[in-house]
């Protein structure tokens, strides 16, 4: 009885700790990107501010915009906070664990850009048509090597579960693996494709014919707008998140001491901050590729996480 | 080092080289396919040392000295002194786009994993498991030379065959006789002179390095 209390304790901490955190590693990313350009910055809390004003603000909608439109970032907000619920976070002990596994999460995650892509279409302007177009493109790359990505880790842990996963890699010796180098290599490479980052998508552009993912939510305003800009800044967080509990476990709470909570939440701000300044890091000296180079990119990603599943085959 | 570790450091070499094997396949530029093929080399000669050093066998020592000299410096600076000489300044063209390239260059990999698996159940030595990665190699070395026009980029291909086989030789039997090795690398080196000479004939000949061009030379029917 106490350790289904106590794992619905950590969910709910959990859901709070992504709900507050993203916008917080977005602040932070931009503040450490206005350091290295030789800018002001506004601080950590600017995303926070945003999206209060956005809620405050009225909707204006599109005449032709249909329930989609309206729908939409309910769905899209609701699917990242659901992934927050499934990715270990802070800890391995999720009631909704057993659920869900990887598998489904890059389906919540499909769904969330099916419906984006539905709604910018929606709207009937060009650029939202535009923007879908490019946004799936990118998808159906993306996908299959972030499954293979996965997969490789999988193989390693014998588990589809998340929380197996990561707990598996912490309990086990430590030894160099060749294919989880690999898997990692990919993972970061469609994370930066996923997420919308340079060098495949420029997050501060509102620039027409560069735009990816703007281009879909270039419609919104208000209350829909703030979901839409929170969810994207949860999914930067989660991707970030993901990363760290498939590779990098160590410090996630299990299931047993009450104490290992704060400190998986201390732990879990120290590799934020690290996966931060790596963004930066790469986002800085780089610039936005062509579209047309997306597929090269993706198509790297995915020679990455093949070569790792099969390094594990032939070499471990 | 115990030999598990030496074996997963050997693990990760190998597949740092089948990376670099991709990296050749994938690269537009022909310094970068140079820089490539000398990383190849490094990775392959800092595998011989490891290798020579947990089997005890130190006559791979002298391999690896000699990898490193030959492959890592001096091949790759003759070939970058002809690129400089000929002026290729172009991004290299090849046949098939790159990301099909790629396609099927992850299926020679299994190709070569399946054909490998035997050799692997019967051997016993810490490297068994890299053979496969040291065919793949020299299959996607046949693959860069089979895709690409030119004929610098043919032997850069030629020469990341070769490196498939050396490493192969480590890996299947801890490396060959000492003299058939400096035989290969003295080989190796005139066939790079000789690639030289070979590569001014032929621009002589035809204005350009495309092999195409060679098509020519057939008599007509």
């Amino acid at each position: 009885m106490t350790t289904t209390l106590y794992s619905i304790i950590v969910e709910f901490v959990q859901i709070a700790v992504v709900l507050l955190a993203g916008p917080a590693l977005a602040g932070w990313v931009r503040m450490l990107k206005c350091r290295m350009q030789g800018r002001t910055s506004a601080g950590v809390l600017q995303p926070y501010r945003d999206i209060m004003k956005l809620f405050v603000k009225d909707v204006v909608l599109a005449e032709n915009a249909s329930w989609i439109f309206r729908f939409t970032p309910y769905l899209v907000f609701g699917a990242t906070v659901m992934a927050g619920a499934i990715i270990p976070v802070i800890s391995t002990v999720l009631p909704s664990a057993p659920a869900a596994d990887i598998i489904a999460l890059v389906a919540i995650f499909a769904m969330a850009r099916f419906f984006t892509a539905l709604a910018g279409m929606d709207a009937g302007t060009a650029f939202g048509g535009m923007g879908s177009s490019r946004e799936m493109t990118v998808a159906t790359l993306a996908e299959p090597a972030m499954l293979m990505s996965v997969f490789t880790v999988s193989l390693v842990s014998g588990s589809t579960s998340l929380s197996q996963m990561a707990q598996v890699v912490t309990t086990n010796p430590l030894m160099l693996r060749p294919s989880l180098a690999f898997a990692l290599l990919a993972f970061i490479l469609i994370a930066v494709a996923e997420t919308g980052r340079i060098p495949v998508d420029n997050p501060a552009t509102h620039l027409e014919l560069t735009m990816l993912h703007e281009a879909m939510t270039l419609e919104y305003s208000g209350r829909h707008l703030a979901l839409i800009e929170w969810a994207k800044m949860i999914k930067l967080f989660l991707y970030a998140a993901l990363g760290v509990a498939l590779f990098f476990p160590w410090g996630i709470a299990g299931a047993t001491p009450l104490w290992m909570l704060p400190a998986a939440v201390f732990y879990l701000a120290v590799k934020m901050a690290i996966v931060g300044a790596v963004i930066v890091l790469i986002e800085t000296p780089l610039a936005k590729m062509r579209i047309f180079r997306v597929t090269e990119f993706l198509g790297m990603a995915f020679l990455f996480a093949t070569i790792g599943m099969l390094s594990y085959f032939m070499l471990e | 080092m115990t030999t598990n570790l030496a074996a997963q450091i050997n693990g990760v070499l190998a597949a740092l080289i089948l990376l670099t094997a991709f990296g050749l396949l994938a690269q537009r530029r022909i310094y970068g396919m140079l820089h490539l093929f000398a990383l190849q080399g490094l990775f392959l000669s800092v595998s011989t040392a490891i290798v020579g050093y947990t089997a005890g066998l130190h006559h791979l020592y002298v391999s690896a000295v000699l990898t490193l000299i030959l492959k890592v410096f001096v091949l790759p600076y003759i070939l970058y002194a002809l690129v400089h000489k000929l002026h290729i300044r172009k991004e290299v063209e090849d046949l098939v786009n790159i990301p099909t390239t790629m396609l099927i260059g992850i299926a020679l990999v299994i190709f070569s994993y399946h054909l490998t698996a035997p050799v692997r159940e019967l051997s016993t030595l810490i490297t068994k498991s890299t053979l496969a990665v040291a065919l793949s190699t020299v299959m996607l070395g046949f693959l860069v030379m089979i895709t690409r026009k030119k004929a610098v980029t043919q032997i850069i291909g030629f020469l990341a065959l070769e490196n498939g086989l050396f490493f192969a030789a480590t890996s299947a039997t801890y490396g060959m006789p000492l003299v058939v090795e400096l035989g290969v690398a003295l080989d190796i080196l005139i066939a790079a002179f000789i690639f030289g000479l070979f590569f001014f004939q032929i621009r002589t000949t035809f204005d350009s390095l495309d092999l195409k061009e060679m098509e020519k030379l057939k008599e007509e029917d």
